[in-house]
């Protein structure tokens, strides 16, 4: 079972994610969007948006260095453990806290305004489940660990160091075992979510426009011949 | 000098007749889809009147378009990149549904299976967005047509008030005091475009044959950047699909040269389509120019001359083939901006470069002199009136501009000493050559201008070369043909016609 969650499990998320990626990059650009509901309704939207986008920058980030550095390496420089979750827990929270406000107007918004709810994809109502799902069992699992509710847990000797195993190629999967129930609810619910981005309206944050910042304003392009590659099939006879 | 051509269009504003044929035939071209029930690519507003969306030229509060910084330079007047893309998740500028109009239709089913009774069954009007039924129909694209509610809405109009700051009169909408013209709008398809600068995902963008403004749709994500940061608010967002659309300019129907759908079902016969070559290296400083009433003419004296020997061969060395000089050599719209200057941009202060161009119309000044008593085709009435309304002159200036009415009466008396000129004609007496020559023209001048604005033809008014003609010519100059016939050369030898092998084996 253990083997199963969180020894195979991950490289089947991995796989999901970007052969999905990969299929929507190749045979579905027009289907790649924001699906921006602000048209129907902007109030309401300019408060939960910047919330939820924002956390969720900061939860990301969180996420990232939480995982991927080593006890060791805080140690070396010289922070300790003590201070090292008062930082993380107390950015974590506002991060996670705000996001979670942001979401909650967002869902609000969604169900209560007619013109958005009709907006509404088929994809959405089980990556809102999703979303919500893993954000809350987050916060529950920061707040239960911080609380000493579930002994004194550190994942950063057991999740983390499982989470960079799976980059070995050999997952450590016997570390997971005494992780406790939230955490593990908290990570199969992000696999799932993962695995969902490619498949529904997440995939917006893959195109995050970066390159605005460095290129010229006006774009210019030639119609063709020789502008545009052509696509696939539709090549120019030479 | 870096020559490129442009498709742009000139409306003649007294020729439009407000019949909205333009508005419909686009529409039931382009946006009869599901998503884009509130998009007119086409619009034609009354002004004065608030137009579509709501208040749209009020750039206080939607921050389209440029503004010139301290240190010379251009920014999005919604501010710097790392600005806009700080706002990249809630758009403060973005019009909603309310701004355009909530689009409807009427259960016209019921009128045909409503169970018979006493009463005659009724359609009702159905909410397009949200599909529940609307009481009372609040707003619509044309809510202020033929300045119907001019006193309630005409005063919000911004231009009004911005008159009204100036001149410090109060701008009159009772029935016979006020003035009243149609405004034809589409995509400017401008030289400096804040659409495409304002893009993070560099979806749309310029055309550099025929300088036509597009939107990719696959690299569209639907940030909706280029919908706040247009100042004419030409881009629309397709809540269906959840990607950005504007007017194409109709270019499968331009490539092939045909003019664009609302140019060809044009009732008023308005409209002009032609070539412009324009210095591209000259745009960034024609859009910066410190005073905004500066921008109209550096606009003008970007625009290149297709005669020019000079500019001729600029242009060749940048790849504009034979065919679109010939085109610009013969373009309506060339002679209507540059020659005769009678057409002016449309809110040049916006520093976007606007390429659709605008004849203002006389109208409102020929019904005042005849609502007084007077000869309205007389050269000391009209010209006495241009300077005497003060209002509709100020109006035209706040529209085309920048505010300066000394360009506008420029082009007021040229169409009045056209008028002048040819009702002489017409009578057949003698035109006195002193009216064509207080507005800088000789008499065959006014002519030419009086035919191009009154009786010109289809092909007069649309020269379209055709984008295949232009493939064609670079195809044949990167594969020059041998100079020589083949049949005939060498005699002796055979010679090899290009025939297809499978022809031969038959
Ligand atoms: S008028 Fe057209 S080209 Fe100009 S900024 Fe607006 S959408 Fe872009
Ligand atoms: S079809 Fe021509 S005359 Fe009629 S509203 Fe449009 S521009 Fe004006």
């Amino acid at each position: 079972m253990d083997l199963m969650l969180w020894g195979v499990l991950p490289y089947v998320v991995l796989v999901l994610l970007v052969g999905g990626l990969v299929r929507r990059g190749r045979h579905d650009r027009f289907g790649i969007t924001t699906h921006s509901s602000q048209l129907h309704e902007a109030r309401l939207l300019r408060i939960g948006s910047p919330l939820f986008h924002f956390g969720m920058v900061l939860v990301v980030l969180g996420h990232v260095v939480g995982l991927l550095v080593p006890r060791a390496l805080t140690d070396a420089i010289g922070v300790r453990d003590h201070t090292y979750h008062l930082i993380a827990v107390s950015t974590g929270s506002v991060a996670g806290v705000a996001a979670v406000a942001g979401i909650g107007v967002l869902v609000y918004r969604r169900l209560s305004v007619p013109g958005v709810r009709r907006a509404t994809l088929r994809s959405d109502p089980l990556m809102y489940t999703l979303l919500l799902g893993a954000m809350l069992l987050g916060l529950t699992a920061t707040v239960l660990n911080s609380a000493g509710a579930a002994g004194d847990y550190n994942y950063r000797e057991g999740v983390s160091v499982w989470f960079r195993s799976l980059f070995t190629l050999r997952p450590d999967y016997g570390l997971m075992a005494d992780a406790p129930l939230a955490f593990k609810l908290h990570i199969l619910l992000g696999f799932a979510l993962i695995a969902l981005v490619p498949y529904c309206r997440l995939i917006h944050m893959v195109t995050a426009p970066v390159q605005y910042l460095f290129r010229p304003y006006v774009v210019y392009r030639r119609r063709a011949p020789g502008g545009q590659p052509a696509r696939r099939g539709w090549e120019r006879a030479s | 000098m870096r020559p490129m051509a442009q498709i742009a269009m000139v409306m003649n504003l007294d020729k439009c007749i407000g019949c909205h044929t333009c508005s419909v035939t686009c529409k039931q071209a382009w946006t009869n889809r599901r998503g884009t029930e509130y998009v007119w690519f086409n619009n034609v507003e009354t002004l004065p009147g608030q137009g579509y969306p709501r208040r749209w030229a009020d750039q206080n509060r939607w921050k389209g378009g440029w503004e010139r910084t301290r240190s010379g330079r251009l920014r999005l007047r919604a501010g710097g990149r790392a600005r806009r893309l700080g706002t990249l998740f809630a758009n403060p500028d973005l019009p909603t549904l309310d701004d355009y109009y909530e689009p409807w239709t009427y259960e016209y089913k019921n009128l045909i299976d409503a169970p018979a009774g006493d009463d005659m069954p009724v359609a009702r009007p159905v909410s397009q967005i949200s599909g529940e039924p609307l009481d009372t129909l609040q707003w619509g694209p044309n809510w202020d047509d033929d300045l119907g509610g001019a006193p309630e809405h005409a005063p919000k109009d911004p231009l009004v008030e911005k008159v009204r700051e100036q001149v410090g009169e109060k701008i009159r909408f009772e029935f016979e005091q006020s003035f009243m013209f149609y405004l034809p709008r589409i995509c400017e398809h401008c030289l400096n475009p804040a659409c495409v600068s304002a893009c993070p995902s560099g979806a749309l963008y310029k055309r550099v044959e025929d300088g036509i403004v597009l939107v990719d749709q696959e690299r569209c994500r639907g940030w909706r950047m280029c919908v706040s940061s247009c100042p004419y608010k030409k881009v629309y967002f397709n809540h269906a699909t959840g990607k950005a659309e504007k007017c194409t300019l109709c270019y499968p129907r331009v490539e092939i040269g045909m003019p664009t759908i609302c140019s060809e079902t044009c009732v008023g016969r308005m409209r002009y389509l032609g070539v412009m070559l324009y210095d591209a290296d000259k745009v960034t400083e024609a859009a910066a120019v410190t005073d905004e009433h500066d921008l109209y003419p550096a606009q003008l004296e970007s625009f290149l001359d297709p005669r020019d020997p000079a500019v001729e061969a600029a242009a060749r060395a940048s790849g504009i083939s034979d065919d679109w000089l010939e085109a610009a050599r013969r373009s309506p719209v060339f002679d209507l901006i540059r020659t005769y200057q009678v057409a002016l941009p449309l809110h040049p202060e916006y520093r976007t470069m606007p390429m659709v161009w605008y004849v203002p119309p006389l109208s409102p000044v020929v019904e005042a002199v005849a609502a007084s008593g007077h000869d309205g085709e007389d050269a000391g009435n009209l010209f006495g009136a241009i300077e005497g309304l003060r209002i509709p002159v100020e109006y035209l200036a706040e529209l085309l501009t920048a505010g300066d009415t000394y360009p506008v009466e420029a082009v007021l008396r040229r169409m009045a000493a056209m008028r002048v000129h040819m009702r002489a004609r017409n009578l057949g007496e003698e035109p006195d050559p002193a009216v064509a020559h207080s507005v800088r023209l000789t008499g065959d001048e006014l002519e030419d201008m009086f035919r191009l604005l009154a009786v010109a033809k289809y092909e007069d008014r649309y020269v379209v070369p055709t984008a295949a003609r232009a493939d064609a010519d670079a195809l044949a100059d990167s594969h020059p043909l041998d100079a020589a016939c083949p049949v005939g050369a060498e005699p002796g030898r055979p010679v090899l016609l290009n025939l297809a092998p499978t022809r031969r084996t038959v």
